[in-house]
C-alpha cells in the first residue's frame, strides 16, 4: 500500500519529533552521568576531578538515604493503597444508576485539575493548620486538643494531599474500565444464579485487574517524583524528605552536583524499573 | 414491585454518591467561599459557610499586591505555546505512524513514552546548567521548550490513537485524486481529526498549566507562572486565608472549567491507550 516515496516522506515527518526527544533524553542524561563521576562543587572550588564511584557510595551510605527511601515508599504505597481501594469502590458506585450522575462525576474529578502548589497550600493552611484549620476547628468542637498535622503527622498530611489529587484519576480510569464491561456477561451470570459477591469477584475484578495495574504503574511513576506538594508543606522537614526531595536539596541547596547527580542516576534507574512493566502492558495493547 | 425497589436503590445510590462527591469537592468549594470572606470571617470559629459579608476585596488586593495578571499571562503563554508547538511537531509524526506504519513504529512509540518516565529531578542540574549557558533561566522561551518536550510523548500518543480511528481509505482516495502529501494532511486529515486535535490541545494545556517542578525550579521573578505565584504564599509571614483563597481560585478556575470538558480525553491521554 505504502510506496517507497511515502515511506521516505513518513520518516522525514517523524524526524522532528524523534530528534527533539532524543536530544531531550540524551543530553541531560549524559551530563548527569558525567557529573555523577565528578567531584563537582560549584561553590567550593568547582570541578575537583574524577571521583570514581565515590558519589554513588556516598549517596547510599549517607544518613539521609534510608530515611528518604522509607519516606518515598510510605508516600507512594500509602497513596496507592488509598486511591486504588477507594477508586474501585467509587467507580463501582458511580456505575450504578442515579440522578445527576454527570454532576457527581464533575465533583469527583475536579481535584485532579488543581495545581499541586494550590492543593498543598490549601490543605496545609485551611485544613491541617493547628490554629485556624478546619480540622482544628472540628477538634475543638468535640473537645479534643488540635493537632499540628504537618509537624506531628507529616506523612498523613502529604498522603492526604496526594490521595486527594490522585483518587479522581484512579476513579475515572477504573470507571472507564467498568463501563467497557460487557453487561450481557453479567446478566448471564445473574440468570445462572451467581450471587452478587461472586459476580463481582469472578467477572468484575478480573476485568478491572488490568486497569488497576495501569493505575498503579502510572501513579507510581508520578508519585515517585512528587515535589511541589512537599515543597510548599513540609519542605522536606519532619522526616518527610523523599528521594526526589533529597536529590533536589543536594543539587540546589547544598550545591553538591556530583552527589546529587549520583542520586539522580538512582532515581532514573528506579523509575525505569517501574516503567518497564508499564511499557509491557502498553506494548501488548498496541498489537491488539 | 421490581420498579419500586430500583427506584429506592436509585435514591440511595444518589444520596451516597452526592455525599461523597461533595466531600471530595469540598476543599475546592471551601477555597472559593473563603475567597469572598473578610480575613476575620475566614478564620472565624465556628466556621462561617454561607452567612458572611461577601466581599470582592481579596481579589482586588491580590491583583494589586502581586501583579496577578503578569503570572496569569506567563501561565497562558507558557502552557499555550508549549502545547501548540508540541502539536505542530507531533501531527506529522503521528500521521506517519498511523498511516505508514513500519516495523519500528511500535518501538518508537514506546521509546517516546519512556522519555516521559525520566524523573525530572534526575536531570535537574544539567537543565539548570544548560539554561544558564543559553541564557534561558527565568525566561518564558526556556519553559515553553521544556514543557513542550515533557508533554510531546503524550501529544504524539494521543494524536496517534485519534488518527488510527480515521479510515485510511479516505486518505488513499485523496491521494488518487492527486493530492500531495502536505495537501492531504492539511485538507483531508486535519479537518477529520479536529476533535482529536482539540482534545489533545486541551488536555496538554491543562498538564502544562499545572506543571510544578520545572516551573518552580527554572523561574524567578520574570517568567514565573501561576504555580510559582501560589508557592510564594507558602512563607508564613503575611499569610492570609482569604487572600490565599482568592489567589488559588484565580489560579485554578480557568483550568477546572477546561478540565470538566476533558474528562474523557484524560483516560486516553494518560493511560496511553492501555485502558479503553
Amino acid at each position: 500500500m505504502a510506496t517507497k516515496a511515502s515511506r521516505t516522506a513518513a520518516r522525514m515527518m517523524m524526524a522532528p519529533a524523534v530528534i527533539v526527544l532524543l536530544g531531550w533524553m540524551l543530553v541531560p542524561l549524559i551530563m548527569t552521568l558525567w557529573f555523577s563521576f565528578r567531584n563537582y562543587l560549584p561553590l567550593r572550588g568547582g570541578d575537583l576531578g574524577f571521583a570514581g564511584f565515590d558519589n554513588y557510595v556516598r549517596f547510599i551510605t549517607s544518613s539521609a538515604f534510608w530515611p528518604a527511601v522509607l519516606a518515598t515508599l510510605t508516600i507512594v504505597l500509602g497513596t496507592l493503597i488509598i486511591t486504588v481501594v477507594l477508586g474501585v469502590l467509587l467507580a463501582l458506585l458511580l456505575d450504578q444508576p442515579m440522578w445527576g450522575q454527570g454532576i457527581v462525576r464533575i465533583l469527583v474529578i475536579a481535584p485532579f485539575f488543581v495545581m499541586p502548589t494550590v492543593s498543598g497550600l490549601v490543605w496545609k493552611n485551611m485544613f491541617l493548620d493547628s490554629v485556624n484549620g478546619l480540622f482544628a476547628h472540628a477538634a475543638r468542637a468535640i473537645g479534643v486538643t488540635p493537632v499540628e498535622w504537618i509537624i506531628e503527622a507529616p506523612f498523613f498530611s502529604i498522603i492526604l494531599i496526594t490521595s486527594w489529587t490522585w483518587l479522581p484519576f484512579a476513579t475515572l480510569i477504573l470507571l472507564t474500565a467498568i463501563q467497557s464491561l460487557d453487561s450481557e456477561q453479567l446478566d448471564a451470570a445473574e440468570m445462572d444464579g451467581a450471587p452478587k459477591i461472586k459476580r463481582f469477584w469472578y467477572i468484575i475484578v478480573p476485568h478491572m485487574s488490568r486497569a488497576i495495574t495501569v493505575v498503579i504503574l502510572i501513579q507510581t511513576i508520578f508519585l515517585l517524583s512528587v515535589f511541589a506538594e512537599i515543597f510548599v508543606t513540609t519542605a522536606g522537614a519532619f522526616g518527610s524528605k523523599t528521594l526526589t526531595y533529597l536529590i533536589y536539596q543536594r543539587v540546589l541547596e547544598s550545591q553538591n552536583i556530583g552527589l546529587g547527580s549520583a542520586g539522580g542516576v538512582y532515581a532514573i534507574i528506579l523509575a525505569n524499573i517501574v516503567a518497564v512493566f508499564l511499557m509491557r502492558i502498553v506494548g501488548k495493547n498496541l498489537d491488539a | 414491585m421490581a420498579r419500586s425497589i430500583t427506584a429506592r436503590r436509585k435514591t440511595i445510590n444518589t444520596a451516597i454518591a452526592w455525599s461523597i462527591g461533595l466531600l471530595i469537592f469540598f476543599p475546592i468549594l471551601w477555597t472559593i467561599l473563603t475567597s469572598f470572606k473578610s480575613e476575620a470571617d475566614a478564620i472565624a470559629f465556628p466556621p462561617k459557610f454561607l452567612f458572611f459579608d461577601w466581599t470582592l476585596e481579596n481579589y482586588a488586593v491580590v491583583q494589586e499586591r502581586s501583579d496577578y495578571t503578569r503570572y496569569l499571562w506567563n501561565s497562558i503563554i507558557i502552557a499555550g505555546l508549549s502545547t501548540l508547538i508540541g502539536v505542530i511537531i507531533a501531527i506529522p509524526a503521528a500521521w506517519s505512524m498511523a498511516f505508514v506504519p513500519s516495523r519500528h513504529t511500535k518501538d518508537i512509540l514506546l521509546w517516546m513514552l519512556s522519555t516521559k518516565m525520566l524523573p525530572a529531578v534526575g536531570v535537574l542540574y544539567p537543565m539548570y546548567l544548560i539554561f544558564i549557558k543559553l541564557g534561558l533561566l527565568d525566561t518564558r522561551t526556556g519553559l515553553v521548550m521544556v514543557l513542550m518536550l515533557i508533554n510531546l510523548p503524550i501529544i504524539v500518543w494521543m494524536l496517534y490513537t485519534y488518527f488510527k480511528e480515521i479510515p485510511g481509505e479516505i486518505l488513499e482516495a485523496a491521494r488518487m485524486d492527486g493530492a500531495s502529501l502536505p495537501k492531504e494532511i492539511i485538507y483531508v486529515l486535519t479537518p477529520m481529526a479536529v476533535p482529536g486535535i482539540a482534545s489533545t490541545l486541551l488536555l496538554n494545556f491543562i498538564l502544562a498549566w499545572n506543571e510544578a517542578f520545572w516551573t518552580l525550579n527554572l523561574t524567578a521573578a520574570k517568567a514565573a507562572p501561576l504555580t510559582a505565584f501560589i508557592a510564594s504564599y507558602s512563607s508564613p509571614e503575611g499569610l492570609f486565608y482569604a487572600k490565599l483563597s482568592a489567589a488559588s481560585t484565580m489560579a485554578i478556575a480557568p483550568i477546572l472549567i477546561m478540565g470538566w470538558f476533558s474528562q474523557k480525553q484524560l483516560v486516553r491521554g494518560l493511560t496511553f491507550g492501555a485502558v479503553k
